[in-house]
């Protein structure tokens, strides 16, 4: 290793571990090794990465307290670096991390609420594509409808969660927290069609279908997965709802190339 | 050394600039304000697609904009990352930008973001191997970049070139420009107790393409005594803005920019701070029209 490379290996071994001395060799005008000045390093290092979790994370830190947020997102931290100098992207296992972070367990929806956070940002920075039309829908012939799959746009994700995510999302949405009336499941859609990224709870009647949509199967097969459960289901209304919400780009028939 | 000299972009005014928050993309789009140019850190914007490309697209189109990274790592000893110079390349084919500038500082190592300008000795080695990242960025992206100098907390043992004379052989052997940071020389200085006028004295004006200004905030180090810290938290502090008038006065109008990252204030406060900037670019203007006549 050249005298470079080592010198910057040990300086960023010792700025991500702060049990370990400063390094030999840096110095101060007056000789000295002076531990608060290489802080400065290690704090700027910690504060840029909380702060960019907490920029990500705004409701999973107001649900916990600043606080505990900071605590928590320091501890993240610690053990995951960004993997490249995207920040916008930086906390993507955050909501894994929180699912097992024993002080965060008394809230057993926090680490999907910051699933649908990590969602919504990258809907944010997702390619722009037009959704699908309900136009394209109704060009399709009847009888290829059962046959159809849809294709999700670049900015849509799906939450099936145990937990009413979308509802306590929205409910922190102003400055006064909304109430949140019913602990139910939620499947939450996110897209952005356009410019705004949207948060919608799918009626749990269409959950299953559009659970099954989102995986990729032909609309025959969701439609008949969603009957099994529900004799009343209705198929137009289920899929003229899913598709409004601008989080698919293009259709495909099933056995055929997009 | 055979090295390919880049043409420079077309040039941004000398003129106060500002960094574009989003939190002001519609203040600035429905105001339309007298700024001189707009800078953005580019890796806030190498996603996909989405509002903040649609923002910088439209205010791309209403002033000359600065195209500021802060992730390339210039200042590592590895190699730089491909796929980095991709993402600037294509930001630079898709804003045509008037300015393209990074740091003389280092933030990856071992394929992990540290987050933070961090410092380098100064030595032969060091120099050839910035001298052949900023060689490989301007090849890499069609154009002059401007490299600009680091504020620091730690000085190394081991260097052995001073600060300025390392800025001025890369700018030397690369043909980049110089972005002089006011602050950084300012917070520099004061943590290493330097004289930070000499600094300017000596700062090889003829490369300089970009001023920076910015707030500092206040520690003390393990000895009691006045540690700074670049933290663009507030407004320029009195004595780097005299020290930036010191500056025009050696070197002539140049495009400045006002940076405060943290702690944004609305946008009329950091239109003030751009006034401020531009009062003191029309006196240095005046003063050499006088000399001149």
């Amino acid at each position: 290793m050249s005298a470079f490379a080592a010198t910057q290996a040990d300086f960023a071994q010792a700025l991500t571990n702060p049990a370990q001395p400063v390094p030999i060799g840096l110095t101060t005008t007056d000789g000295r090794n002076d531990p608060l000045r290489f802080a400065v390093y290690r704090n700027n290092v910690f504060v840029g990465l909380t702060q960019a979790l907490a920029k990500r994370f705004p409701v999973t830190r107001r649900l916990v307290g600043e606080e505990f947020f900071a605590g928590m997102a320091r501890v993240y931290a610690d053990a995951e670096k960004p993997a490249s100098p995207l920040l916008f992207r930086y906390g993507d296992t955050f909501p894994d991390f929180i699912a097992t972070f024993p002080p965060a367990a008394s809230l057993p929806y926090l680490a999907d609420l910051a699933r649908l956070e990590t969602a919504l940002t990258r809907a944010y920075h997702a390619a722009d594509v037009a959704p699908l039309g309900l136009d394209v829908l109704s060009a399709i012939a009847p009888d290829t409808l059962p046959r159809t799959v849809l294709l999700p746009h670049p900015s849509a994700a799906q939450l099936v969660s145990a937990w009413p995510v979308g509802t306590i999302w929205a409910a922190h949405q102003g400055e006064i927290v909304g109430t949140v009336a019913s602990r139910a499941a939620e499947t939450v859609i996110v897209a952005r069609p356009v410019m705004d990224v949207g948060v919608h709870v799918v009626p749990a009647n269409h959950a299953g279908f559009s659970a099954a949509v989102f995986e990729g199967a032909t609309l025959g097969d969701a439609a008949a997965r969603a009957l099994d459960s529900d004799a009343a289901f209705d198929f137009g209304a289920a899929l003229v709802g899913l598709v409004s919400l601008g989080a698919f780009s293009a259709v495909r028939l099933n056995g055929e190339e997009a | 050394m055979l090295t390919a000299r880049p043409s420079a972009p077309t040039k941004l005014p000398s003129r106060a600039g500002l960094g574009l928050k989003p939190e002001h993309y519609a203040a600035i789009l429905d105001d339309v304000p007298d700024i001189g140019f707009f800078e953005v850190h580019a890796e806030n914007y190498m996603g996909s697609g989405g509002p903040p490309h649609r923002y910088l697209d439209a205010i791309a189109r209403r002033y000359p904009l600065s195209l500021h990274g802060v992730g390339l790592s210039i200042g590592s000893a590895r190699d730089l990352d491909t796929e980095h110079l991709k993402r600037l390349r294509s930001l630079v084919d898709r804003y045509r930008p008037h300015s393209f500038s990074e740091h003389l500082a280092w933030s990856t190592h071992d394929a992990c973001f540290l987050n933070d300008l961090l410092p380098l000795p100064y030595t032969p080695e060091t120099l050839a191997r910035v001298t052949d990242h900023v060689d490989q960025t301007q090849q890499a992206l069609g154009t002059r970049m401007l490299l600009e100098n680091p504020s620091t907390y730690v000085l190394f043992a081991e260097s052995t070139i001073g600060e300025v004379d390392f800025l001025d052989t890369v700018a030397r052997r690369t043909g980049c420009g110089l972005l002089l940071d006011v602050n950084n020389v300012m917070v520099s200085a004061v943590n290493h107790r330097l004289d930070p006028f000499d600094y300017i004295d000596r700062f090889p004006v003829e490369h300089v393409g970009e001023i920076h200004l910015g707030g500092y905030d206040e520690a003390i180090d393990g000895a009691g005594e006045r540690l700074l810290i670049d933290a663009h938290a507030s407004a320029v502090r009195p004595d780097v803005f005299a020290l930036y008038e010191h500056t025009l006065r050696r070197i002539g109008p140049v495009p400045t920019l006002v940076e405060w990252d943290n702690a944004v204030p609305d946008f009329v406060t950091l239109a003030a701070e751009a006034w401020r900037v531009d009062a003191a670019l029309d006196a240095v203007r005046h003063a050499v029209a006088d000399r001149a006549a």
